[in-house]
């Protein structure tokens, strides 16, 4: 009995030591940027003697650098709420239609996240440069709400499978108009599942590369562009910097949304709990 | 579910979905189509771009490399994730918790600077080798970058996460009494795994495979940046030749293969799961 026991719990202490090692090849090579953006070197490397803060005042005081970050900023931002506005309305209208067609249209809506970035990259390419959209903001921007539109289609389809229909049709029947609707009862409802949404197709534009790489040529330069660049080019640590810079940003908006999710629940808590 | 609504209610709902579905038509599928388009009428009609698939030495070995790769980063993240999914549903809620972030931080990380990271890690003069070479363990430094080992490192590191999830959300529907009573029954512990527990596993390991196998056939920024040239994949090749020959035919035929290969096993991945819960649409 005592020898089974004993199996049993080196069977688990086995089992949890080879997944944390598992989680280990996950998270601590991505450490390493930290302590390689903060060397006292002029090369990409540990810090030998102390620290430095050299390469992010080289990077953050680079005027190129600097207009990488925010035209990243730009696009992110302008992609994101096009991607919001767009995703959220057809996954509202598909969650009312219902049957054969809405699938359908959430299959279309789906498209972009499997059919894969370079051959999109490719084909936009021609009709980019037709429509004198190359190179250009509108271009990009465009082309990453595109990528965004998947994000929000299925956080925002998720959040509406948990609003109850007859709630519209409650605030229909009381003379609610359809927009009165939307903006008044649905979107409410779906608050977070809308803001995790948009946070994700914005991340997805701040850290996109290949599109960023086809669609643009020399009036554009996304962060991830000039990184990529840098890298190919020779791999000073300036780069370790504009890396954590992308890292921190991700990191905060992973934040924002566990945060919107946590507040989301404690309201259903609070609505669940409420006394009749 | 909701139920369907009808006349001019119905065409107000559609009219919601109008500005993505034009968003939609005119900026990925047109532009999808005319590869498709050019692929078999550039530089004239016919389907000598696609005899290049079979003839050219160049081009076999590029979408055998691909495959090799994909296949080795497939087994290797489900295998591992089988684990971690399998250690994730025998803890408690605190642990678990522990576990998913990180899952879900290496998740928010972009690839570039998962790339830069194992570039700054895996170089002859890198972090790893130095570590190694000061230690005295190793006289030559390995050489991790610029060949296959370097490229499978980097796609596991993002295939993990994708197979750990997909095997994790197919276990948590699992009973775990059913292997107590394999137990109870006689078995093995090795027995009650492999006669109960894995089978019923069976529909995540196959979702979670699929999935890390279309991500990584498409995958670009790791095999360049860790293959260093030497490693081509498919991606890296239409970019390549995009880049230096502009032949649209060439291109648009590698692009409508990669394309193919990817519906191809999606379509595989349809007839034995439910795609709908994979993508979570």
């Amino acid at each position: 009995m005592s020898a089974s026991a004993f199996g049993t719990a080196f069977r688990r202490s086995l089992l949890l030591a080879s997944a944390w090692l598992v989680l280990a090849f996950l998270v601590l090579p991505m450490t390493v940027v930290l302590p390689v953006s903060l060397t006292d070197q002029r090369y990409l490397s540990l810090p030998k003697a102390g620290l430095s803060l050299q390469h992010y005042r080289a990077f953050f005081g680079d005027p190129v650098w600097l207009s990488s970050l925010s035209q990243s900023f730009g696009i992110a931002l302008c992609s994101a709420t096009a991607a919001t506005l767009v995703g959220a309305l057809c996954a509202i209208g598909c969650w009312r239609l219902g049957g054969g067609l809405a699938s359908a249209i959430r299959l279309l809506l789906l498209a972009p996240l499997i059919v894969p970035t370079i051959v999109q990259a490719v084909g936009m390419y021609r009709l980019w440069a037709w429509l004198g959209l190359y190179d250009t903001y509108p271009g990009v921007i465009l082309a990453h709400t595109i990528i965004g539109l998947p994000y929000v289609a299925i956080t925002v389809s998720a959040a509406l499978a948990t609003v109850d229909p007859r709630l519209e049709q409650a605030a229909r029947s009381l003379g609610a108009s359809g927009a009165q609707t939307i903006r008044l009862v649905i979107l409410p409802n779906i608050m977070p599942g809308l803001l995790s949404g948009a946070l994700l197709a914005f991340a997805s534009s701040f850290d996109e590369l290949i599109v960023a790489l086809f669609l643009t040529s020399r009036a554009i330069a996304t962060l991830p562009k000039r990184i990529w660049e840098g890298i190919q080019v020779d791999i000073d640590p300036t780069i370790a910097a504009a890396a954590m810079c992308l890292i921190l940003l991700t990191l905060l908006l992973m934040l924002a949304s566990v945060l919107v999710r946590g507040a989301a629940s404690r309201r259903m808590r609070r609505i669940a709990g409420a006394p009749a | 579910m909701s139920a369907a609504v009808l006349g001019p209610e119905r065409r107000a709902y559609l009219g919601l979905t109008a500005p993505a579905l034009a968003l939609l038509a005119i900026f990925f599928v047109l532009p999808l189509a005319q590869v498709l388009w050019l692929s078999v009428t550039d530089p004239r009609p016919g389907l000598q771009n696609y005899a290049e698939l079979v003839s050219n030495p160049l081009i076999l070995r590029i979408w055998t490399t691909t495959v090799r790769v994909c296949v080795v980063t497939t087994l290797v993240s489900v295998v591992l994730g089988y684990v971690v999914a399998y250690a994730m549903t025998r803890v408690s809620e605190r642990h678990r918790g522990a576990m998913v972030l990180c899952i879900v931080v290496t998740f928010s990380f972009s690839i570039l600077v998962r790339g830069f990271a194992f570039v700054v890690l895996l170089r002859s003069e890198g972090v790893l080798n130095s570590a190694l070479q000061g230690l005295g363990l190793i006289g030559e430094p390995l050489r991790l970058l610029r060949n296959e080992t370097g490229v499978v490192i980097g796609m596991v590191h993002y295939g993990l996460p994708v197979a750990i999830l997909a095997l994790f959300s197919n276990m948590r529907g699992i009973n775990a009494r059913y292997q107590d009573a394999a137990r109870g029954l006689g078995a093995s512990p090795f027995q009650a795994f492999r006669l109960v527990y894995l089978p019923l596993t069976k529909p995540g390991i196959i979702s979670a495979s699929i999935l890390v196998f279309i991500y990584s056939l498409g995958f670009f920024i790791i095999p360049t940046l860790l293959g260093g040239g030497r490693v081509v994949m498919i991606a890296e090749y239409i970019r390549v030749g995009f880049e230096e020959t502009l032949r649209w035919g060439h291109a648009t035929m590698l692009s409508t293969s990669l394309l193919v290969a990817v519906l191809l096993v999606l379509a595989i991945m349809a007839r034995v799961v439910d795609l709908k819960k994979v993508f979570g649409g």
